[in-house]
């Protein structure tokens, strides 16, 4: 956060519209739209799918069918209609990416446009990059030098492809097919998405990173990731998100599943900034993702996420602490601003002994947007000595703004601690007259101050996320005091 | 430095200022006494510029400029500070980052360009033992979990820092301890200049002890009535506000 200057915030701020909202001009391969077997099975042969997976599609899709699209989140939205979307769009590709070279101009550019030069990030920063556009992952970097130490970090696609038993053996095993809707849905149409292990006793030397866009209009990106850390091993990862900006709503349905074997350690950090819809709440994405995480003995999972865009966002990374002497984490920033919604939260379910979770939440509402904090606590039968420590906070911008917090606690326990705390408050007049009062204009003001109430999350990204995250959150709640 | 003419001010519809006029010169510490609800607190929210007072009529000259024209930030740019009487809290805002924005602000705003980095912590250290503030204070966030009389170090400390051309100090003695007080009016002498003027605004004299005003004013009822040198703040130690109460019913 050092290397981040005030000009850089000035600059920003003159290009304070949504700025990812551009469409790069791309042929694309995308199938008809609407759902049945007979599209699942084109997605499959079109990913040159084995047998075992698709079955696993038709399965879910059976499944899928006999589901009832949940409507106990705290959010108000025309439910898509799942017979119009295009399940599959790839960018158009003669051959396979060999290497960079291979990759399309166009392509490359969208990438530099997105503020994310792969050249660069090899050379300066060691951050391995996957990029996914649409239903494929286009691009990944480093994995040479990361398959010298056993890890692999790849496409799903190239996962399925030439690691299928590990995908066998751990895809759906936290987040089973039948588990939700969207989670449903998913498994019957997912595409692509990242797919990464590391070894044994491995500590991943640099931060993976996927970028996911949106491109293509009339689609639906539904992507699936899978990260396991083998016993004694730790990875950094780190997940950013946009898309043109459209008047229709796009949903992106996600799975994402971790797995921390005994003494393994998993951060996963998320930039979520998908196109939030227009200032009279037009378009923007519909971000319905499962998230879960499951920690064997010892292990540690920590979510750290800042969500800003999204027309409407319904997510809840989670942790199951099987392990015992397990640790969960989950920070999270969540800014809604003019029409926007968002249901999110936590699940810590407790299951081993000695087993410690904390959660962080921070919502700041504006505009006339609605940002709920949803959570629950479970401690079960045999997780003695289970601890929770819980902070929800809310800050209001506005007068037309709504926070909620519904936090739930199951407790089977008696030897488990369980703390909650909330807080909500209004922008202060007297903090922004403060700063005013020495010289800071208003939106560099709110810039501080939010930043400020932020910080405990903001603290738990990477650098080089953490001064993109900061910026986020000013220009997304850019002239938003009143 | 600044010429106030019959300013007349009231908040909801209630008259509180009414034909205040005072003229401050650049070199000079004027200090301002009065009852509770006089209107001290009200003349140093107006000058800073919060919105919440109307102003019915009068005008403020602030070094050739149309003070009640300038936004709260422009007078801060300008040169204009307020020690608060209630330093505000800003959570997860470190005290050098504010700061050091508002000093580049500052900057920007007369075109020259931002402080470097050595030279800003250089300013720190050197302007940070003037109050004798633990470095430490200095990089936690503004005032959380200050003391009172941290607070109010911390403000004359950020004075310091921002160099300005014309302090309020609003009832900045308030809270203080003996010791406090001594630090922070040894902070405001060492900044005095010629180029520079304090208006120094308190309900006790004892502040008065430390930080010797060339002038002592009377605010009541929303005027000033009665301007003396600094010999008026020991008068008016003796005989009590109510002395100047029965002045102003005759």
């Amino acid at each position: 956060m050092a290397n981040y200057t005030e000009d850089e915030l000035a600059e920003e701020l003159k290009n304070q519209e949504y700025k990812f909202g551009f469409v790069s001009d791309i042929d694309t391969d995308t199938i008809p739209i609407g759902l049945n077997e007979d599209i699942v099975r084109l997605i499959s042969s079109k990913k040159e799918e084995p047998e075992w997976l698709l079955d696993y599609r038709l399965n879910a899709l059976s499944l899928w069918s006999t589901m009832k699209e949940p409507s106990w989140a705290h959010v108000k939205y025309k439910k898509p209609d799942f017979q119009a979307i295009a399940y599959y769009s790839a960018p158009k590709q003669t051959k396979k990416y060999e290497s960079w070279d291979d990759v399309d101009p166009e392509m490359k550019a969208t990438m530099t446009k997105l503020g994310i030069s792969m050249l660069e990030q090899q050379r300066l920063t060691g951050v391995a990059v996957d990029f996914v556009m649409d239903s494929v992952s286009v691009a990944t970097s480093f994995k040479e030098k990361l398959g010298e130490l056993g890890i692999i970090f790849c496409s799903f696609s190239d996962a399925v492809q030439n690691h299928p038993d590990l995908v066998k053996k751990y895809m759906g095993s936290v987040i089973p097919t039948q588990d939700n809707y969207y989670a449903a849905l998913n498994a019957a149409v997912f595409t692509d998405g990242s797919f990464c292990y590391i070894p044994k006793g491995v500590r991943c030397p640099m931060e993976l990173s996927t970028y996911f866009r949106i491109n293509a209009g009339g689609t639906g990106q539904f992507e699936r990731t899978l990260v396991i850390a083998d016993e004694g091993s730790y990875v950094s990862y780190l997940e950013g998100c946009t898309a043109p900006q459209r008047d229709e709503n796009q949903l992106h349905a996600a799975v994402v599943e971790l797995i921390a074997l005994d003494n393994a350690e998993i951060k996963y950090s998320t930039v979520q900034n998908w196109y939030p819809g227009d200032k009279n709440g037009l378009g923007g994405i519909f971000n319905f993702v499962t998230k879960r995480g499951i920690c064997e003995k010892n292990a540690k999972i920590s979510w750290t996420q800042v969500e800003t865009g999204s027309a409407v966002t319904w997510k809840y990374p989670s942790c199951i602490l099987k392990g015992d002497n397990s640790v969960g984490e989950f920070y999270s920033v969540a800014v809604t601003n003019n029409y926007q919604q968002a249901d999110t939260g936590t699940k810590m379910i407790h299951l081993g002994k000695n087993t410690k979770s904390t959660i962080i939440s921070k919502g700041i509402s504006a505009g006339k947007s609605q940002n709920s904090y949803r959570g629950l606590v479970q401690i079960h039968k045999n997780a003695h000595n289970a601890r929770n420590f819980s902070q929800c906070d809310s800050l209001l911008m506005s007068s037309e703004c709504g926070a909620h917090t519904f936090p739930y606690i199951e407790c089977k326990n008696s030897s488990a601690k369980i703390e909650h705390e909330a807080t909500t408050s209004k922008i202060g007049e007297d903090q922004l007259f403060y700063c005013k009062q020495r010289g800071i204009s208003e939106e560099k003001a709110i810039g501080l101050i939010v930043n400020g109430y932020c910080k405990e999350v903001l603290n738990q990204l990477p650098m080089e996320f953490a001064v993109e995250a900061q910026k986020l959150l000013t220009i997304s709640l850019e002239g938003s005091v009143g | 430095m600044i010429t106030i003419k019959d300013l007349h001010a009231s908040i909801n519809g209630k008259a509180i200022l009414k034909g205040l006029t005072l003229n401050v010169n650049a070199g000079e510490v004027h200090a301002i006494m009065g009852p509770n609800g006089a209107g001290k607190s009200t003349l140093a929210s107006i000058l800073a510029g919060r919105e919440e007072y109307e102003i019915t009529a009068g005008e403020i000259d602030f070094n050739g400029e149309d003070l009640l024209d300038l936004s709260v930030e422009e007078r801060a740019r300008e040169g204009l500070f307020l020690a608060f009487q209630y330093p505000v809290e800003i959570p997860g805002v470190s005290n050098v980052n504010f700061l050091r924005t508002a000093i580049n602000e500052i900057r920007d705003h007369k075109g020259e360009k931002a402080m470097s980095a050595k030279e800003f912590m250089a300013l720190v250290r050197d302007k940070s033992a003037l109050v004798e503030l633990d470095s430490k204070l200095a990089s936690r966030s503004v005032n959380e979990g200050f003391s009172g009389g941290e607070k109010k170090r911390n403000e004359i400390f950020q004075m310091a820092m921002l160099n300005p051309k014309l302090a309020i100090l609003d009832e900045t003695d308030s809270g203080l301890d003996i010791d406090a007080l001594r630090i922070v009016a040894n902070g405001v002498n060492q900044l005095k200049t010629n180029e520079n003027a304090t208006i120094i605004i308190t309900h006790y004299q004892r502040l008065l002890d430390y930080i010797i005003p060339d002038f002592v004013h009377v605010l009541y009822d929303g005027k000033i009535v009665k301007s003396g040198r600094k010999e008026l703040a020991l008068e008016l130690e003796e005989k009590g506000y109510d002395w100047i109460k029965n002045n102003a019913a005759n």
